[in-house]
């Protein structure tokens, strides 16, 4: 057992280096009025440290933070020729950045300045004794033993192009490339449906001021296609991202429309002609149709058609070509193919939005088994004016209206044993519009909700649910369904009341609307994948903080907007797309990012050696900034020498994790490296 | 005989701990002299020789402490640090160091109650344990070694 | 071919045409159902009602048995009898310490991997593939297949198939020659246990699934449970009275359902048992 120890004390042993006798260190204890001075003897502490080898000048001041304390070190660092400065103090926390600006005001680099903190963690927690002095005395030996192994450090220029890609064309895409375009720079925004406007454009009123809203989206729309700081690619996605904040490089596919943009004019034509008519629209939610070619809704922007290729006739059998004949500028191109379309941006925007549950994981609500069970977005459809059947509330079965109506909220959402355990926030809000929508639409009709919570935070929201309540006569039953079926035409919903003591409660209704939950888009989880960036179970992007940073995420220059994140309402969308193009702003204020120095940097050396790293990447692993890439050595003629890793000061967040992972020491951080921590250690615990 | 005070070195993360100590020390919470902190910006940076070197400069106790699980400020070091310490703990038991030396703990940057706790169960711990002197021990045996 | 079979309370004594249907068509299958010896009482509802051990200890010594008797399917027609087996089986799946506990209470090695087969399970696997050469008379009749609760719940152990509209029964009938209707109280509560207490709730409830049923055109209810069967069936009196009509549709088991179409005598079938008279006539 001794041998072991041994090898153990010897290897360590060899980690003992010696400090630099060239160093000029400058102490100054603060007293901090009495803060410190009241338990800690400054003066004995002051004139200890005068005597540690390498410090050139030590005194004790009543505020070092002050302007005569800042001048008397600026002072010192002049007079003394001072190469390092420890400042005895309160947190660095507090004041690092202070006394570092004095210094570098000084001229010295602010990165040989070091804090002791004497006062937060010492004199404020301990009795006056001379234990604490003691304390005091081997805290500031702790600091200038690491000053003297402080190297000078500069703060990392990163270029930063001012472009930024916003991924998602609905309000929230619309209002992050708005904000950022009015503020001077390129954006390009991206959607993947043939159209912009996302789900709200499906919507036919919005809460809670029952605003029309394609009158409130669409100017943004058009807005959006014809500012000239923005680029508008449809019917495209996000193929690659790499890079880095500043610098990324995206590659984005524009699928194949089959239509010469700048030849089409719009008209339409080709829409009325097209033979396959019988296509489910998912615009309408499936409740209507649409043909082979097609404008997804009459407010399209673009306002042009795309083919889809997985119905129309000439894709499938190569007949037809009706729409090439008739076109009037003949912009119909059967031959054209996806474009893989590759540009330098600065920061991106995710703003992906949501999707609605399929309520088919609960068969007893009947979904998809009767036709007049539909989901609370297949009912924005029904009522909006541009919809199915023009606003109409029609059951889709027979398309007569129905007299007594049922909504169920919580349909999936808050649900651990079957759906999904959040709750979607925006349904009690939206199952509240639709009852007083249904209520205005039918003189006479009856609608029921049944409920458990009503979840109505917002400004104006509770107004409004009352207003529902009161006003239009909207029956709430607090309770649950536990079955919907068919008898005698009528749809029979079985629940309870349990205001009513759980009473047994059954309706026959016309028409049951499901307000189901709000979930990720399918391929959430690929294109975050594909950006870096974290996601969480449900597939919703994370921010990097929940409450700090809700815009941000956790790779830097990436930013998030909308329900892409979690399920939320259109103002709480549009603040927060406004938020996430305030932050591209900033991040384009700047020419050159500038960064803290204190990153990871794999060593090198001169040949042959090159570098101690052996290329294991074990330090990439670790990294939760992807900061850390492969970098090859090559000769003159490009043969590669040697693998071995890089960090990207860029990218680096200066957390050290990698630096503990290295077997062969191969990579350090600045600030807090291996000799200035081994030497922290020793002096902290040796008083020679 | 004077009683022995323990020697306790802490490494803390700048994030959490050493913040949850700032606050501590805003409340005017007392605790004992012996434990002194050392700063890092985060518990993944600390690697085990440096505990070591700890052990062989004198210290009898060390305390490891960072921000709670999820809460790392540079998401995931905490979880390394955990991980290492795991594999670590194994380590020094077969080498016959009292894992009882080493006391790791999640600090917030609002728990400044908890530090004190933890820093006064620590040093009441490491008295009881007793002064760490295998190191001396080892390193008085490699000096006779190499004297002859 | 021998499979254990496990009878229960109901088996032997409310509902004996169950078992004779069972034990006819097995036999004129070739199918050998030996019953478990020294099984007792499952412990149904009143145990698990009143001590956790006797719930788990009453099933599990009936499967310590069958493991005795070497077997390795355990057929269990009753609905309830089958799930507090099954129940029981799956409890100390995911408790070893339970498992041993019982065990050593018992005083009997348990292994604790016997299949246990419902009815439904077993007529698909021994039956359904043969149904073609073994109906003679197909029963061309709209039938509403009845589940009751226990075949499909708590679904997480039952792992019934959609069980909010099964079809396994509704399978078969339809190999049978009959129209399986599609209606929408396949699952839902009969009054169990009310049958007793309170009869009135049974009349409503059984009321509102005959009414279902017949409302559809189903000339017979189709059942594989005992439980389910007694309250359609003995207490249709309290259906018409909740109902305020006369209503004769019968209730048959899917064991007497094969058995008509196999083509055995309506005594083999034991129809004679019923409260309700069943007039299914097959075409000879």
């Amino acid at each position: 057992m001794p041998e072991f120890s041994g090898i153990l004390f010897l290897s360590t042993s060899l980690l003992t280096v010696k400090p630099s006798c060239m160093s000029k260190i400058g102490v100054f204890i603060c007293h901090c009025g009495e803060n410190i001075s009241a338990t800690v003897d400054v003066v004995k502490v002051a004139e200890e440290a005068g005597k540690l080898e390498g410090v050139a000048f030590s005194t004790d001041y009543k505020y070092m933070c002050s302007d005569p304390g800042q001048t008397l070190i600026k002072q010192a660092i002049k007079d003394k020729g001072l190469t390092g400065v420890v400042v005895a103090a309160c947190s660095p926390r507090m004041h690092e950045p202070t006394f570092r600006k004095a210094c570098a005001e000084a001229g010295l680099n602010p990165y040989m300045c070091e804090m002791s903190n004497l006062r937060e963690h010492c004199s404020w927690v301990h009795d006056k004794s001379d234990a604490t002095t003691q304390k005091a005395i081997d805290l500031v030996r702790t600091l200038v033993e690491k000053v003297k192994h402080n190297k000078p450090l500069y703060n990392i220029k990163v270029p930063v192009t001012k472009t930024a890609l916003v991924i998602g064309g609905g309000i929230a895409g619309i209002q992050a490339s708005l904000d950022i375009a009015n503020a001077g720079h390129k954006v390009v925004l991206i959607e993947k449906d043939p159209s912009i406007g996302g789900h709200m454009s499906q919507l036919s009123e919005t809460f809670p001021t029952l605003d029309c809203s394609q009158c409130i989206l669409t100017p943004r729309m058009v807005e959006v296609a014809q500012h000239p700081n923005i680029t508008l690619l449809t019917y495209a996605e996000l193929e690659k991202l790499e890079g880095f904040i500043g610098n990324f490089k995206a590659t984005i596919r524009k699928k194949a429309k089959s239509i010469d943009e700048k030849l089409c004019t719009g008209c339409g034509l080709c829409t009325t002609k097209c033979p396959t008519k019988k296509i489910p629209s998912e615009f309408n939610t499936g409740l209507g149709f649409r043909p082979a070619i097609y404008v997804p809704f009459p407010q399209a922007v673009p306002n042009k058609p795309v083919i889809d290729k997985l119905n129309c006739q000439y894709y499938l059998k190569g007949k037809c070509k009706v729409c090439e004949k008739l076109c009037p500028t003949g912009a119909i191109r059967f031959d054209q193919e996806d474009e893989l379309v590759e540009m330098e941006v600065g920061a991106v925007v995710a703003a992906t939005g949501f999707n609605v549950m399929e309520p088919s994981g609960f068969p007893e609500y009947g979904y998809g088994k009767y036709k007049d069970v539909i989901t609370g977005l297949q009912f924005e459809r029904l009522a909006s004016a541009s919809g199915p059947t023009l606003g109409e509330i029609r059951r889709p079965s027979d398309g007569k209206i129905p007299q007594k109506i049922v909504f169920i909220a919580c349909a999936g959402s808050r649900d651990p044993a079957k759906g999904i355990p959040y709750c979607s926030k925006i349904c009690c809000m939206y199952t509240a519009k639709h009852a007083m929508l249904y209520q205005h639409k039918v003189h006479g009709g009856e609608s029921y909700i049944f409920y458990m919570d009503i979840r109505a935070g917002g400004k104006n929201y509770e107004e409004f649910t009352r207003r529902a309540i009161v006003e239009d006569e909207v029956n709430y039953i607090r309770g649950r369904v536990s079955k919907v079926y068919e008898e005698n035409g009528k749809l029979i919903v079985k629940g309870v009341d349990t205001l009513l003591n759980a009473k047994p409660v059954e309706i026959e209704a016309d028409m049951v609307v499901l307000a189901s939950a709000a979930i990720a888009n399918p391929g959430s989880e690929e294109l975050a994948q594909r950006m870096h960036i974290s996601y969480d179970a449900y597939n919703f992007f994370s921010e990097a903080h929940p409450k700090l940073k809700p815009v941000e995420t956790n790779t830097a220059g990436i930013f998030l907007a909308g329900a892409c994140q979690a399920p939320k309402d259109i103002p709480e969308t549009v603040s927060q797309a406004s938020g996430a193009a305030a932050k591209v702003a900033i991040l384009f204020s700047q020419n050159e990012l500038s960064r803290e120095p204190v990153v990871a940097v794999v060593n090198r050396s001169p040949a042959p050696l090159y570098s101690t790293c052996v290329g294991c990447f074990m330090c990439a692993t670790a990294c939760p900034y992807q900061a850390i890439s492969e970098k090859l050595i090559t000769d003159r003629k490009g043969n590669v020498i040697k693998r071995v890793a890089k960090v990207n000061p860029g990218l680096c967040q200066g957390c050290g994790t990698c630096v503990a992972f290295c077997r062969s020491k191969s990579i350090d951080i600045d600030g807090y490296s291996n000799e200035q921590m081994y030497s922290e250690v020793m002096a902290l615990l040796n008083n020679d | 005989m004077t009683e022995f005070e323990p020697k306790i070195v802490a490494f803390v993360c700048n994030w959490c701990t050493y913040a949850g100590a700032d606050l501590t020390g805003t409340s005017r919470i007392k605790y004992a002299t012996n434990v002194k902190i050392i700063r890092f910006p985060c518990t993944g940076r600390i690697d085990f020789m440096l505990l070591l070197k700890a052990f062989g400069e004198g210290a009898d106790g060390i305390i490891v402490s960072g921000c709670h699980p999820n809460d790392c400020h540079y998401t995931s070091g905490n979880f390394h640090a955990r991980r290492r310490w795991i594999m670590f703990r194994g380590l020094l038991d077969m080498l016959g160091i009292d894992v009882r030396r080493i006391q790791y703990s999640w600090v917030s940057a609002a728990e400044g109650a908890k530090w004190a706790d933890i820093v006064n169960t620590t040093v009441n711990a490491i008295r009881d344990l007793g002064p760490y002197t295998d190191y001396a021990k080892v390193a008085g045996y490699l000096e006779k070694e190499a004297e002859v | 071919m021998k499979i254990g079979f496990y009878p229960g309370c109901s088996l032997t004594g409310s509902s004996r045409e169950y078992n004779e249907s069972l034990f006819s068509i097995s036999k004129a299958a070739g199918i050998d159902l030996v019953e478990i010896t020294d099984w007792n009482c499952c412990g149904a509802t009143a145990a698990h009602n009143l001590n956790k051990e006797l719930s788990v200890s009453l099933p599990a010594r009936n499967l310590a048995l069958a493991e005795l008797d070497e077997m390795e399917e355990l057929v269990v027609p009753c609905a309830a009898c089958y799930n507090r087996l099954l129940m029981t089986q799956h409890e100390l799946n995911e408790d070893e310490a339970l498992k041993n506990q019982i065990a050593q209470k018992l005083q009997m090695p348990l292994k604790n991997d016997i299949k246990i087969l419902n009815v439904l399970q077993y007529l698909e696997k021994y039956f359904v593939p043969r149904l073609d050469e073994l109906v003679k008379f197909p029963l061309a009749y709209d039938v509403a297949c009845y589940y009751g609760c226990l075949l499909v719940r708590p679904n997480k152990v039952m792992q019934a198939d959609r069980w909010e509209d099964p079809m396994t029964m509704d399978a078969i009938m339809q190999k049978l020659g009959a129209n399986a209707l599609d209606w929408p109280f396949k699952t839902e509560c009969c009054g169990a246990g009310f049958s007793v207490s309170k009869t009135e709730i049974v009349g409503e409830l059984s009321g509102k699934i005959v009414r279902s049923a017949v409302d559809r055109g189903a000339k017979a209810l189709v059942v594989a449970c005992p439980m389910c069967h007694s309250n359609l069936d003995m207490r249709r009196p309290a259906i018409e009275s909740y109902l305020k009509r006369k209503v004769d549709v019968p209730v048959i088991y899917i064991t007497q359902a094969i058995a008509l179409a196999m083509g055995l005598s309506p005594k083999d079938a034991g129809i004679q048992r019923h409260f309700v008279p069943v007039n299914l006539t097959v075409n000879r």
